[in-house]
């Protein structure tokens, strides 16, 4: 079997039972981390997971060690978490207790919370290597991530919390969202501030810690930042924004884990945030909202149309036309000739595009504030971006306007 | 600001107002300190229903921490906020509070229509999505400040009047009783001040009670009936044709008034002296 086609039997679950309960465990994984660092994004405190991240690893260790001594093994995964998850808890409350208490900021609360905490953990797993008890081989998965030998019953348990985690996401989503946007008015309605952001902090632990095996903790972070600000692109409505990062990082999870499992000895983490990145520089090139080339080409478009309007204006004035790009727009529509002669097209084209110029005009003179706030006026055609009973309005408004310019040009 | 002989007497100072059941918004004994620097102390206000009150004083005379501290949103050392006589937590639903422009990223997804609608949020209550009828109610409220045609953009492509139109529109969404409005006046344009002039104007008409902190003088015997003088406490309070003096404004705002300012707000109010 190439390994072209047991990625593509991994990506349809045709690659075994267990392979397709670990990859539907990831991809879980990625839709409730990308939710909820979306809000996380959005609240700016992305960089909160690094110091969760790596404040696991004091809880993995102890995690181990009370498997060993508890269950004779150390390879249990609730037991493991829970260690995680017991010592990420107290690194975001120093990071919280840091910032509320001193006059330091949040990102250097925690650079300090988290080398402080990795190192911690670097000698706890030391220690315990030279005490050379059975199966800590599988702790080292748990910095860099790996599904490799996933037993399904893991992945199961994963794939149950990332759901849990989701749900709660759901239930809470209008609350977050007007937290993350306004937390004064928030707190003005009664909604409790302090609360919701321990709720918000505490599904990333949630989510960081269900995601060490599968990613690892050094890269778990990728995994609630890149989804939402790939997702960022793609919209300007916070009702779509979520569930479009939860998708980007279910998308990406589910394809590394898949990719993984044709290719065992590559690190899963690792693969993951790779595809990650690559849907993001995606979304950055292409996305029609916000993406790099949509605003390229816009601005390309608004360049062509502002040129020939004013070619267009300059003809029906008979002013001379000197830009180069006016020039070459106004032959290629073949307005002019190539001596720059306006043709009967263009003299036709320039009345026109004069009448609506005025129109618009007269429009901002009379309601300077909307014209203020409207995006296309002036470019588009008025009757495209006006109501007809407006445009007619300024019509008979314009008349006497023309009747004072044919007596001044008779004068 | 009265002299302070101990706790004993700020709990005196603070007991009157606080009484005041009648009162749609009254603030008692109210001392906020940033980090051991004391912004205000011991101020009280109690606002009469149905008016329209503006706060005035000086840069950092602590208006906005006087809004901000009564609705809980900062830590207060002491004081008491009594709605209609019930403790604030407890009649969250009659206030409507409208925040600085600037205390906010306007670069979030969202449209108009989506901030004005998270006015709405506490009716609909938890675990429940705005509906069709919220949506429309919110596109009403917009069209009370004039801008039903921006509905669908995106906040941050507002200009600055449009966006704290949105922000008014928000909180008439709420159907509150008390509007506390945070410098809605500051840097908009003609037609929003015109717009947020007939908000207010509306409000009354309802019945409604509104504090507005503002920052320009002259406008204050123009808009409102009432006036809250506060530098780093109260100083004054009470109907404008009383209260509104030169000697007020002297005590508010001391040397920073010049003598051609307060001339020249003579002027404008015919103010008594």
């Amino acid at each position: 079997m190439t390994f072209l086609e047991s990625f593509l039997g991994a990506l349809t679950l045709n690659a075994g039972y267990n392979t397709a309960v670990v990859s539907i465990g990831a991809a879980l994984l990625g839709a409730a981390s990308g939710a909820v660092g979306a809000f996380v994004l959005l609240r700016k405190r992305s960089l909160v997971s690094d110091a969760m991240s790596h404040a696991t690893l004091p809880g993995v260790v102890i995690g181990f060690l009370a498997g060993v001594w508890l269950l004779g093994d150390g390879r249990s995964l609730p037991l493991l978490l829970a260690g995680a998850a017991l010592t990420a808890g107290i690194g975001m409350i120093s990071v919280d207790w840091i910032k509320a208490n001193t006059r330091l900021t949040e990102d250097t609360a925690i650079g300090t919370v988290l080398s402080t905490f990795f190192a911690l953990g670097m000698v706890l797993l030391t220690v315990l290597q030279s005490l050379a008890t059975a199966g800590q081989a599988g702790l080292s998965g748990f910095l860099l991530g790996s599904t490799s030998g996933m037993l399904s019953s893991e992945a199961m348990t994963i794939a149950i919390a990332a759901g849990v985690v989701a749900l709660i996401v759901l239930a809470l989503f209008k609350e977050f969202a007007l937290l993350c946007f306004d937390e004064d008015f928030a707190g003005s309605t009664g909604l409790g501030v302090r609360r919701l952001d321990i709720a918000l902090l505490t599904l990333l632990l949630a989510v960081v810690v269900i995601g060490l095996k599968t990613v690892g903790l050094v890269l778990v972070i990728a995994l609630t930042i890149i989804p939402p600000v790939a997702a960022r692109f793609w919209t300007e409505r916070v009702s779509r924004f979520v569930p479009i990062s939860a998708a980007i990082g279910a998308a990406g999870s589910y394809a590394g884990a898949c990719l993984s499992a044709s290719a065992p000895d590559l690190p899963t983490g690792a693969l993951i945030v790779l595809i990650l990145f690559a849907l993001f520089v995606i979304s950055m090139l292409v996305s029609p909202v916000r993406g790099l080339l949509s605003a390229l080409l816009r601005h390309r478009r608004f360049q062509k149309i502002v040129h020939l309007r004013q070619g267009l204006l300059a003809v029906a004035h008979d002013e001379p036309i000197l830009e180069p790009i006016t020039r070459k727009l106004l032959i290629r529509r073949g307005y002019v000739s190539g001596d720059m002669r306006p043709t009967e097209a263009g003299w036709s084209a320039a009345r026109r595009i004069d009448r609506d110029q005025a129109l618009w005009n007269l429009w901002r003179e009379e309601y300077p504030d909307e014209a203020h706030a409207l995006a296309d006026w002036s470019l588009k055609p008025i009757d495209e971006v006006l109501s007809p009973d407006m445009v007619a309005d300024l019509e008979t408004r314009l008349a006497p306007h023309d009747a004072a310019r044919a007596a001044g040009g008779a004068a | 600001m009265a002299k302070k002989t101990g706790g004993s007497f700020l709990k005196e100072a603070g007991r009157g107002p606080a009484l005041d059941a009648k009162s749609p918004f009254a603030v008692s004994g109210l001392t906020v300190a940033y980090d051991r620097k004391p912004v205000l102390w011991n101020a009280g206000f109690a606002a009469p229903e149905g008016e329209l009150t503006a706060i005035v004083g000086p840069n950092g005379a602590g208006k906005s921490t006087f809004l901000k501290a009564s609705l809980g949103l900062i830590p207060k050392l002491s004081g008491e906020v009594a709605v209609f006589g019930r403790p604030i937590d407890e009649a969250r639903g009659d206030i409507a509070y409208v925040p600085q422009r600037s205390s906010v990223d306007w670069d979030f997804p969202a449209t108009a229509l989506d901030v004005v609608t998270m006015g709405l949020y506490r009716r609909i209550g938890w675990l429940r999505w705005p509906g069709r009828r919220d949506k429309e109610r919110a596109r009403e409220m917009l069209a009370l400040v004039g801008m039903e045609a921006f509905a669908d953009r995106q906040i941050g492509q507002l200009s600055g009047g449009q966006q704290q139109r949105v922000f008014l529109a928000r909180a008439l969404a709420q159907d509150a009783k008390v509007y506390l409005m945070d410098e809605p006046f500051a840097g908009v344009d003609a037609a929003t001040e015109r717009a947020i002039v007939d908000v207010l104007k509306k409000l009354l008409a309802e019945g409604k009670t509104v504090l507005v902190v503002h920052h320009d003088l002259e406008t204050v015997p123009v808009y409102f009936s009432h006036v809250l003088f506060l530098n780093g406490g109260t100083v004054a309070s009470g109907p404008v044709t009383e209260t509104f003096t030169a000697e007020n404004l002297q005590k508010t705002y001391g040397g920073r008034l010049a003598a051609t300012q307060l001339a020249a707000l003579h002027e404008a109010a015919g103010m008594k002296t």
